[in-house]
C-alpha cells in the first residue's frame, strides 16, 4: 500500500486562514462505518474527522502473571483528544502499544475507523506512533527523519522530501530540516519526531508520555501545540500520560486506569469534579476523602470551608500546616479524631485573613451537600 | 591535556566548588594538584607513554634507520643509502617484472577475500548476539565459544587442517565417499582458499566484537519507530542497523587488515609456502640476515597499512565509538 501521494497535510500558509483542508483518507482498505461510534463533534470549516478508535473485549497477558489489560472496552471518538492516565503499571502503555501494534492482544478486537486492525503490522493500522525520549535515527537528518515513512513505501526521494519539508513547517522545524538529532534541543527533537509520525497521514496519533522529557516552561507550549495540531489535523490523539494535570488540560476524553481496567472515563470535568471512586478522587488530587454516612465521599479541597471546632455536622480537623499559594492559602489539615488523615482546604485570601488560622489551631471543616460526591467503596 | 591550559588550576577550583556534573567532580579531584599544578595527568599518563616509547617507538624509529644502511653477505653497514628502497622497486617503473608490486597485488587479494568473508559473516554472528540472544548468560556463553579457536596454539591449529583439508583428509574423503568428486580436490590445502580459510577462522571474532558493541549501543526503540513507519525487517536492517554498526564495521576491518597485511605464518603454512604476502618476503630476508632490506620492506608496509587505515577513518567516524 502506498499512502504517501495522496497525502496532503495543512501547511502553515493554509492554517493562517480557515481550516478547511481536509486530509486525504490514509487507509486504502475499509471505509469507515462509523455507525456504531458516538457523533463525533463537528469540526470547523468542513475538516472530516477521523479515526475513532475501539477496544472490544482487549485483554493482554504477558506470561502467566496477572493480565496487564483485563477485559478492555473503550470508545474513542474520531478526532478527539484522549488521554489514558492512570499509575504506573495501569496498563494504559499496553493498551497504546496494542492499539499501535507493537503488542497484539491476548484476546479481543481493537477496531479503526470500522475496520479490525488487531493483527496488522503498525504501518497499514493508520496509526503513528511518537516514542518516549522520541527515538530519532540519530544518523538521519530531520528530513530524512520525518521523511523516513514515506521512503519505506518506496516514494521518490523528491516526493517525499517535499512533503516532508511539509510537515516539518507543520511543526515549526522548516529551518532545521539539515540538523542532525544530536544537534537540535529535546523540544526540537520531539517536533521532529512529530513530524515524522505525521508524515504518513496517519488517522491516529499515538502519543508515549510525550512531554515528561520536557522542561515544565516547554511542557506548556508543546501542550498547546499538540492541541492545535489535534484540532487542525482532525484525526485522534491518543495520549499515555501519569499526570492528571496534563490530562485535565488536554483531553475531551479523560480515561483513567487501574489494574488493567477502567476505573472511571469522561470529560475532564467528569473526572475532576464528579469522580465516583477513593481511587479516582485520590489520583486525580484536589479531593478531601471523608468517610460520610452511607460510606466514602470526596469534596473537592477549594470546596471545603473552614467552621469552628465542634461545630455541629462539621469534621474536627487540626491545622498542620499553612502555604501561601499565590491565589490563597492551602492548608494542610488532620482529622482530630482519626489520626493523620491528609486533608487539604484552600483558602482565598479573605477568608484567610477573616479566620487567622495557624498551624496547630483546631477547626472544623464543612461543605455543602450538593459538593460532597459519593463514592464506591474499595 | 587541560594542565597546559593557564586557567586549569583555576577551572580546578571551580569545578570542586560546583560540580555540575558527576564526571565533572571526579575530573576535579584528579586534577587537584599534588606535585605541582597539572602535573598529575602527565604522571598517571607517564607509565605507558614509557612502555610504548620503548617498545613501540624506538624499535619503529631503528628500523626506520635499519633500512637506510647498506649490507653484504655477512656484514651490516651503517650508512645512509637508499639502496634497499630502489632495490625493492627495481623494475616496477621500466615495466620489467616487479616482484614488490606483485607480492602486494597477492597480498591485497588475501586481505579483500578476507574481509569479504569476515565482515558479512562477523556482522550476523554480532547480530545473532545482540538482537536474539536474550539472556546475558548465553551471550556470555556464546561469545567463549567464538573465543575457542585462541585457546589452542596457532601451530597446532594451523597442523589440525591437515588431517581435515589434506588430499586423503577428511573432507576429501567425504566427497569422494558421497560421489561428489572423482579424485580428490587438491585445492582445499595449500592454496588461496586455505590461507583465508584460516584468517577467516581466526579473525572473525575481531570483526563480532566492535559490530557487537556498535549494535548493542542501537536503542531498541529505533527499530521500532523504524517498523512503525512501515520499515520491513530488510529495510530496517539497510536503513538503520547497517549505517549504525558502520564504526563498527571499520574498526573490525582494520583489526582484520592490519593482521592480514602483516601475517607471514599462517601464509605460509596454509599457502605450502607458495603464497607471496609481503610479511613473508620481509621475513624472507630476515631469514637471511638482510636486515636493512627487511627494514625497508616494513617501512613500506607499515606506511601502506597506515594509508589504509587513514582511509577507512576518512569513510567512518571511528573516534564516536572509542
Amino acid at each position: 500500500m502506498n499512502t504517501g501521494p495522496v497525502m496532503h497535510l495543512v501547511t502553515k500558509n493554509e492554517r493562517r486562514g480557515a481550516v478547511e483542508a481536509a486530509p486525504a483518507r490514509g487507509l486504502g482498505a475499509g471505509a469507515p462505518t462509523t455507525g456504531s461510534q458516538p457523533p463525533a463533534p463537528v469540526a470547523g470549516g468542513g475538516l472530516r474527522r477521523r479515526g475513532a478508535i475501539e477496544f472490544a473485549a482487549v485483554t493482554k497477558r504477558f506470561g502467566a502473571a496477572a493480565a496487564a489489560v483485563d477485559a478492555l472496552d473503550l470508545r474513542i471518538p474520531a478526532g478527539s483528544y484522549c488521554c489514558l492516565l492512570g499509575p504506573s503499571g495501569c496498563g494504559k502503555t499496553t493498551t497504546l502499544r496494542m492499539l499501535a501494534g507493537h503488542e497484539e492482544p491476548t484476546e479481543g478486537d481493537v477496531i479503526l475507523d470500522g475496520a479490525n486492525v488487531t493483527g496488522l503490522p503498525p504501518a497499514r493500522r493508520g496509526t503513528a506512533m511518537m516514542f518516549q525520549s522520541y527515538a530519532l535515527f540519530p544518523h538521519l537528518s530531520a528530513l530524512d527523519n520525518a521523511a523516513f515513512g514515506l521512503r519505506m513505501r518506496g516514494v521518490s526521494k523528491a516526493e517525499r522530501h517535499a512533503h516532508a519539508r511539509e510537515v516539518l513547517e507543520l511543526v515549526d522545524m522548516g529551518a532545521f530540516a539539515n540538523r542532525l538529532p544530536a544537534q537540535l534541543s529535546g523540544g526540537q527533537q520531539q517536533r521532529v519526531a512529530l513530524a515524522r509520525a505525521l508524515v504518513t497521514n496517519p488517522s491516529a496519533l499515538l502519543l508515549d508520555e510525550p512531554l515528561s522529557a520536557l522542561d515544565p516552561f516547554l511542557r506548556g507550549r508543546v501542550r498547546a501545540e499538540l492541541k492545535r495540531l489535534n484540532r487542525e489535523l482532525g484525526i485522534t490523539f491518543v495520549h499515555v500520560t501519569h499526570s492528571q494535570d496534563e490530562a485535565l488540560a488536554l483531553a475531551d476524553l479523560v480515561v483513567l486506569m487501574r489494574a488493567g481496567r477502567v476505573e472511571q472515563q469522561g470529560t475532564p470535568e467528569d473526572l475532576f469534579d464528579r469522580p465516583r471512586t477513593v481511587f479516582a478522587a485520590r489520583f486525580m488530587g484536589g479531593h478531601n476523602v471523608v468517610a460520610g454516612l452511607g460510606g466514602p465521599i470526596a469534596v473537592r479541597s477549594d470546596r471545603t470551608r473552614l467552621a469552628p471546632f465542634g461545630a455541629p455536622g462539621a469534621l474536627d480537623a487540626v491545622v498542620r500546616a499553612v502555604e501561601y499559594t499565590g491565589t490563597g492559602f492551602a492548608l494542610t489539615l488532620s482529622d482530630a479524631d482519626a489520626g493523620p488523615d491528609h486533608l487539604t482546604a484552600l483558602l482565598d485570601e479573605a477568608e484567610y485573613r477573616a479566620r487567622g488560622v495557624a498551624p496547630g489551631d483546631r477547626v472544623g471543616l464543612t461543605w455543602d451537600s450538593a459538593d460532597a460526591r459519593p463514592l464506591a467503596a474499595e | 591535556m587541560s594542565s597546559s591550559r593557564p586557567d586549569a588550576a583555576g577551572a580546578a577550583v571551580l569545578d570542586a566548588a560546583a560540580p555540575l556534573s558527576p564526571e565533572a567532580g571526579i575530573a576535579a579531584r584528579s586534577r587537584r594538584p599534588a606535585v605541582g599544578p597539572g602535573a598529575a595527568p602527565f604522571l598517571q599518563a607517564a607509565p605507558l607513554a614509557l612502555v610504548l616509547l620503548l617498545f613501540l617507538v624506538l624499535p619503529l624509529l631503528v628500523t626506520a634507520a635499519v633500512s637506510l644502511w647498506d649490507y653484504t653477505e655477512f656484514t651490516l653497514v651503517p650508512d645512509v643509502t637508499l639502496r634497499n628502497y630502489r632495490e625493492m622497486f627495481e623494475g616496477c617503473l621500466s615495466g620489467g617484472a616487479c616482484s614488490t608490486l606483485r607480492t602486494y597485488v597477492s597480498t591485497f587479494k588475501l586481505c579483500a577475500l578476507t574481509l569479504a568473508v569476515t565482515l558479512p559473516l562477523g556482522f550476523a554472528v554480532a547480530f545473532f548476539l545482540a538482537f536474539h540472544v536474550r539472556s546475558d548468560s548465553a551471550r556470555t556463553a556464546l561469545f567463549l565459544l567464538c573465543t575457542a579457536p585462541f585457546l589452542t596454539s596457532n601451530v597446532i591449529r594451523m597442523i589440525s587442517w591437515i588431517p581435515l583439508l589434506g588430499r586423503e583428509g577428511v573432507v576429501n574423503r567425504a566427497l569422494l565417499g558421497s560421489g561428489a568428486v572423482d579424485r580428490p580436490l587438491d585445492w582445499l590445502l595449500y592454496s588461496e582458499f586455505a590461507v583465508v580459510l584460516a584468517f577467516v577462522h581466526l579473525y572473525t571474532l575481531f570483526v563480532v566484537v566492535p559490530v557487537f558493541n556498535s549494535l548493542m549501543r542501537i536503542d531498541r526503540r529505533l527499530i521500532e519507530a523504524a517498523r512503525d513507519a512501515g520499515a520491513t525487517g530488510r529495510q530496517t536492517l539497510v536503513h538503520v542497523v547497517l549505517p549504525l554498526s558502520k564504526p563498527g564495521l571499520a574498526i573490525g576491518a582494520i583489526f582484520v587488515a592490519t593482521l592480514v597485511m602483516g601475517d607471514f605464518v599462517t601464509v605460509g603454512v596454509m599457502g605450502g609456502q607458495q603464497i607471496a604476502s609481503v610479511g613473508k618476503a620481509i621475513q624472507t630476508h630476515a631469514a637471511y640476515l638482510q636486515f636493512p632490506a627487511a627494514a625497508a620492506q616494513s617501512v613500506v608496509l607499515l606506511a601502506v597499512v597506515l594509508l589504509m587505515i587513514a582511509a577507512l577513518t576518512r569513510l567512518v567516524d571511528v573516534r564516536r565509538e572509542l
